[in-house]
């Protein structure tokens, strides 16, 4: 396979067109399209009923009537009262927010000094980087968690935060994936103009890359803002720590069975998540045809 | 006396360039040891102790090992559970995807609104889309069992039920397979049109084509998709953990959460959790190491063949 997404923007073909078939008969045609629809019904139906279930009285939901009578917004503003809906989201952003942009810093520089430079060892680092990144986190976790501990940080976000700070295994796999497909002309071409690696990275191969850093950026947002294995293991022994993920998690346990009010958090912590995907669609599901390119 | 001027540079240009990778790689480099190494030569020493954080790792040989693999009561319950999701949802999940993702690269008009209908679940928190499955599959008036007993249908206890907690969560897994369907939908649009053009000069029907062209094709992706799939059972934890205890409908705060884990009936505990019940629940740290020594051999086994396997992953690679 060919990488999905190159430099300079050139894309996905995001249209069927170079595949269509030239003869293919109206029945068949009406066939697929009536199977697509049934299955599209079934995908979409999970978060219609949660959204109908969000607006209806918390009397109504489990009565068997599906459908909301009165439409009401009143488990949104009991949801406030009832969660630290505010806490959670903020430290959501907070985790999501330092994460993304510690990753950046460590990870883009990581990746190019991988993808563009020549030095014994490379491969190595590689391969090290690899398995890092396929292997269980919870493999290293007790180490891990003992140190943090030991710290005095454990209860707080900071563990699952401040290790980007010294590069994600995922991102700078992905990120060179990236960088190996802006040809090499480009960096030689720089490097004869004068510049030492790190101009040859700033000015020329990071503008260039701008598409795949975006991606390996909002893979990193997404991850932490729905991180669980990591609030869980950290801070899930203070409440004044926890994200909304976690939060989330524990709200039916805590607050019995009021489902209205546990699919209006619900909604809430899926609403963000989609409003990001619709203003950088195409940068999303690039990213992640990415990550499989050359089989 | 010209040549050696240039030669000189050209080494002093090679000595910058290491300089300036070796910079740019030191905080990965960092990672590497601090978040990899060392924690996972610190997990085989500590796999040899009994420690509790309160007290020093006390050194006592084989006895964890003993233990997990002649008396731990649940180890093989979860290591069966994590099996049973490596074994079932992983194929059930790459076929799902390629199914849909061959519907529909033969849609014409308006593509890119079939795609994120189907796309759109996999991007839902995980969180999120247990909690609202968890609720449309609940026993007493859910929605799905609403459907259902209208329709006439029985209508089954679903995540409350130990035979059918985990089909359940192959439901949700089914829901968000938009992640593998996307790789799928590339490799598809990928398979060059006059392989099927030659296939169809030959007399080939759509069985053959799919059958001779596609398939072979796109057998590299399918690798792909099935070994990061096995890899990402291994460690299976987020969507299990939170249907127990959700369904459940216990508190899961702090370290009363691990009570909770494997509802219900231990059908859902897998290893991973059983691994963070032990090592977290109850501070068992020493013997939490010895489960994950055990983890890292089975992970390091599939790993070994990922890389032989995936060329992305290869360092051979490297540079282009």
């Amino acid at each position: 396979m060919s990488a999905v997404l190159t430099a300079g923007g050139a894309t996905v073909p995001t249209a069927t067109s170079a595949r269509r078939r030239r003869r293919r008969s109206l029945p068949a045609v009406v066939a697929e399209h009536t199977g697509l629809a049934v299955l599209a019904v079934l995908f979409m139906a999970p978060v219609v009923f949660v959204v109908l279930t969000a607006f209806m009285p918390s009397s109504q939901a489990l009565t068997g009537s599906l459908w909301p009578h009165p439409w009401t917004w009143e488990n949104f503003a009991t949801a406030f009262t009832r969660a630290p809906l505010a806490r959670w989201f903020a430290n959501s952003a907070l985790y999501a927010v330092l994460a993304t942009g510690f990753m950046l810093v460590s990870s883009i520089p990581g990746a190019y000094a991988l993808a563009r430079i020549r030095f014994r060892g490379a491969t190595l680092v590689f391969a090290a980087i690899v398995v890092m990144m396929l292997l269980p986190p919870q493999i290293t976790s007790v180490p891990t968690y003992i140190v943090w501990a030991k710290l005095g940080l454990t209860g707080t976000l900071w563990p699952v935060i401040l290790p980007n700070l010294l590069g994600d295994a995922f991102s700078i796999f992905l990120l060179r994936q990236f960088f190996l497909t802006i040809p090499r002309d480009y960096s030689d071409a720089a490097r004869l103009d004068g510049n030492g690696e790190w101009g040859v990275l700033l000015r020329v191969i990071a503008p260039m890359a701008r598409p795949g850093i975006a991606a390996a950026g909002l893979f990193m947002f997404f991850n932490s803002w729905n991180d669980y294995y990591g609030p869980l293991l950290y801070a899930s022994e203070n409440p004044s720590w926890w994200p909304v993920a976690y939060g989330l998690a524990t709200f039916r346990g805590m607050h019995g069975t009021d489902w209205s009010l546990t699919m209006a958090i619900t909604l809430l912590v899926m609403v963000p998540v989609v409003v990001l995907f619709f203003f950088a669609q195409r940068v999303f599901v690039e990213g992640i045809a990415l990550t499989g390119i050359k089989g | 006396m010209t040549s050696p001027q240039p030669v000189l540079r050209l080494g002093a240009l090679e000595r910058g360039r290491r300089r300036a990778a070796l910079a740019m790689l030191s905080p990965t480099l960092a990672g590497l040891v601090v978040f990899f190494v060392l924690p996972l030569l610190a997990t085989i020493l500590l796999s040899f102790t009994r420690y509790n954080l309160l007290s020093p790792p006390q050194w006592i040989g084989l006895r964890n090992y003993q233990y997990l693999f002649t008396q731990d009561p649940k180890v093989w319950t979860s290591a069966g559970n994590t099996l049973w999701f490596v074994v079932v949802l992983v194929p059930v999940r790459v076929l799902t995807a390629m199914g849909v993702a061959a519907l529909l690269i033969r849609v014409r008009r308006g593509s890119g609104f079939w795609r994120t209908v189907f796309y759109l679940p996999a991007l839902v928190p995980p969180v999120a889309s247990v909690v609202a499955f968890v609720f449309l599959f609940t026993p007493g008036g859910g929605p799905v069992n609403t459907v259902l007993g209208a329709l006439g249908l029985p209508q089954p206890l679903w995540f409350n039920d130990p035979q059918l907690a985990k089909p359940s969560l192959v439901l949700l897994g089914i829901w968000v397979m938009g992640d593998v369907m996307v790789i799928f939908l590339a490799a598809l649009l990928d398979v060059p049109r006059e392989l099927y053009e030659a296939a169809e000069l030959d007399g080939a029907g759509p069985v053959a084509k799919t059958w001779y062209v596609t398939l072979p094709t796109i057998a590299p992706v399918i690798g792909f998709a099935a070994i990061t799939g096995v890899i990402a059972a291994l460690q299976y934890f987020t969507e299990a953990a939170v249907a127990s205890t959700v369904a459940s409908g216990k508190a899961g705060a702090g370290s009363s959460a691990t009570d909770v884990l494997g509802y219900p009936d231990n059908a859902l505990l897998t290893y991973a959790q059983w691994l963070y019940v032990r090592g977290f629940g109850s501070y068992q740290l020493g013997y939490a190491s010895a489960l994950a020594v055990l983890l890292f051999v089975v992970a390091a086994a599939a790993v070994t063949f990922t890389l032989r396997k995936v060329k992305a992953f290869s360092p051979e690679e490297a540079m282009s």
